[in-house]
């Protein structure tokens, strides 16, 4: 009798989502569900149209319209014709195929990695994919998710399937005590900067070790977010307790009997003892500290009391002239440290850090203080229901004292399609998860940091170390 | 949907001698509004190659008159950042049909290859001679033979890998979507029995 060879749980979910396997071809890997927005749905529609067939499955795909919507006003029509007619689009391709759509106003839309989690669409040993990178955020409930682009769209809508070879595996443990001040956010900057923006290209991720486990549903989504910022295809950690408790009840996860039979299914959802990874990966939670981004791709981070790199220390020498240009563009001199630098805006947002525990900890920093003069700080929420449940809580009190904006849902400045840019050559500390040229308008300069970072760097009017703050 | 053939390629190339360059350089967010797929190729590199009075920055090799061709070539790790499809479109509108670097990201390199453009990995070496060639003799010809999987240039030469499924695609100009579609019956099935 052969015996299965141990598996990780990647490989658990992802054998078991083969539909077809044939020599000379990837796998045709079954999709449980797809996430679409306005942005990077409208052609692969078009491709469907064009070829006369529908969508596979309507009850896979859910729509929401986030990354173009204007964060005021949002009961008004959008003032600005194309992004007008990239929503009404989307609107109108959903009704035709007959797709459900969380539409502006509507009380579950929201940034399309938000509300999936939130509404229980989200659950683990699925396979989810959306035509977005940072759909990785999605595997912190243990299962395979990953971006996609608009042709991947198309097949996926119209059969339900997407055609992928196998990425090779990668583990990645954080063991030990996280500092003072320090956040799932600091993890991921630290762990990026450690192995690069290109560090885990051709690879899943799995993230392991006490460290992570002990962290909540959203701050491992934070995790998770961003492992596309290291080139990985997808990062994933595997489900348990923290996990079956923030699903429970949601209005989309399985109810009652149905959930206890999930959640036993679920718990199977484990790397075996002795499954092999192609590469591992082990960090000292004690080593991470509060962490800030100096450059123009998210692996050029470092904690904020050190000072940038010269560019003799440069590990790569054909690096040098990136390194410069980078640099250049962010108006920041090699050697020099960060700390105490003035920023212009403050962005809480985006996929990454705009749930409602992330809003708790900004509040929690600013309560009872007033921002910095000079300083424009704008909290968008990453979803409607995070936005409701911050007036519940009397958190928007908090920031309108604070002389914080409060607004309402979507991408926002985190990559600038609709009017919330940063102006060029300004400064801004931002909780999102792209510091690249121009992301949060043109010649915008961008440092990423955690929420705590954020608030902290509100107040003071500057970049901040938090343990240097009461709160 | 990739329906040109692709076999083999004789052609100058422009040299881009920068690391990282993300899906936002090549094409900015704020021109993600169409619902088409044409016309990106006006904005490929729109920050890069036009200042903000949109007027051409002089140095850029997109503006550079010495620099033509079908092939762009750029530093490791090309491609990096958002998945927008946008940014094969872009550049495939531009006209280029190969990008050469020594790395690329992932979700680009599947977006290149459903829009018939060639991902083409070469060894860091290679690609610095290259580059070094590029700028030093712009009219240098780059001959990607697609066919024998090889790229080469005065008298250097390198292979490249392509998975064969692949390689296969872009020479009939075959699109990932007609295999799904052809598994339609398979795939009922399974849906049926997971839902
Ligand atoms: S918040 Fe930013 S990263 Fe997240 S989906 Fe929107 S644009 Fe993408």
């Amino acid at each position: 009798m052969s015996v299965e060879r141990p598996k990780t749980i990647f490989e658990k979910i992802w054998d078991k989502h083969v539909v077809k396997r044939s020599e000379g071809y990837p796998d045709a890997v079954f999709i449980d569900r797809h996430f679409i927005h306005e942005v990077t749905s409208p052609q692969a529609f078009d491709g469907l149209r064009k070829r006369g067939i529908g969508v596979f499955n309507v009850n896979r795909t859910s729509a929401t319209a986030d990354h173009n919507v204007p964060t005021k006003d949002q009961h008004l029509p959008i003032k600005e014709a194309l992004s007008r007619h990239q929503v009404e689009t989307l609107r109108k391709n959903c009704a035709e195929f007959g797709v459900e759509l969380y539409d502006l106003g509507h009380p579950f839309q929201g940034i399309v990695h938000i509300i999936g989690p939130e509404l229980g669409l989200t659950l683990p040993g699925m396979t989810i994919v959306c035509g977005d990178s940072h759909t990785s955020t999605h595997g912190a409930f243990g299962n395979i998710a990953f971006g996609i682009g608009t042709s991947e769209v198309e097949q996926v809508l119209a059969t339900q399937c997407i055609l992928q070879y196998k990425p090779k595996t990668m583990r990645i443990e954080v063991n030990g005590t996280l500092g003072k001040g320090v956040v799932s956010k600091d993890i991921i900057l630290y762990i990026i900067s450690k192995i690069s923006a290109s560090g885990a290209t051709g690879y899943f991720v799995e993230y392991a070790g006490d460290a992570i486990t002990r962290l909540s549903m959203e701050a491992r989504m934070t995790i998770c977010n961003m492992s596309i910022e290291m080139g990985a295809r997808g990062g994933l950690i595997a489900p348990d307790e923290t996990t079956f408790n923030y699903i429970k009840g949601r209005k989309f996860a399985p109810q009652g009997r149905a959930f206890d039979s999930a959640v036993e299914e679920w718990k199977k959802l484990k790397t075996d003892d002795d499954a092999v990874y192609d590469v591992v990966l082990k960090f000292d939670a004690a080593d991470i500290g509060p962490m800030i981004t100096y450059g123009t791709n998210p692996g050029m981070g470092m904690k904020v009391t050190d000072r940038i790199p010269t560019v003799e220390e440069l590990k790569e020498i054909n690096e040098q002239v990136s390194f410069k240009k980078s640099l250049d563009y962010m108006g920041l001199e090699p050697g020099s440290a960060i700390l105490g630098k003035p920023v212009d805006y403050v962005f809480i947002g985006s996929c990454t850090n705009a749930r409602i525990e992330d809003l708790r900890t900004v509040a929690s920093m600013v309560k009872g203080k007033k921002k910095a003069a000079g300083v424009e700080v704008w909290v968008v929420p990453g979803s409607k229901q995070v936005q409701e449940q911050a007036k519940k809580e009397g958190l928007d009190k908090i920031f309108e004292e604070a002389g914080f904006e409060l607004r309402e849902p979507g991408c926002s400045a985190c990559l600038g399609m609709n009017e919330d840019k940063i102006p060029a050559g300004k400064y801004c500390i931002s909780t999102s998860n792209r510091n690249f040229e121009g992301r949060q308008g043109p010649k915008s300069r961008t440092f990423l940091a955690s929420p705590l970072s954020a608030a902290a760097a509100a107040i003071t009017g500057k970049v901040t170390d938090v343990r240097d703050l009461s709160y | 949907m990739s329906k040109e053939k692709f076999i083999k390629l004789v052609s100058q190339a422009v040299p881009l001698p920068i690391e990282n360059i993300d899906t936002d350089q090549i094409i900015p967010a704020r021109f993600l509004k169409a619902t088409t797929r044409e016309g990106f190729g006006d904005n490929l590199f729109r920050d890069w190659r036009y200042d903000s009075d949109n007027q051409p920055i002089a140095g850029f090799a997109l503006n550079d008159s010495r620099y033509s061709g079908k092939i762009l070539v750029a530093g490791k790790n090309f491609g990096c950042g958002s998945s927008r499809e946008h940014a094969a479109w872009a550049i495939h509108d531009y006209g280029f049909k190969v990008v050469v670097s020594s790395f690329f990201a992932d979700i680009f390199k599947n977006n290149a290859l459903n829009n018939a453009v060639l991902p083409l990995v070469v060894s860091d070496a290679f690609l610095k001679e290259l580059l070094d060639t590029l700028q030093a003799n712009p009219s240098t010809e780059v001959i990607v033979d697609l066919e024998n999987q090889t790229i080469s240039f005065n008298n250097k030469k390198e292979s490249f890998d392509i998975n064969a499924y692949k390689k296969t695609c872009l020479i009939n100009g075959y699109d990932d979507i007609d295999y799904l579609l052809s598994l339609n019956k398979e795939i009922k099935e399974y849906d049926l029995a997971h839902s």
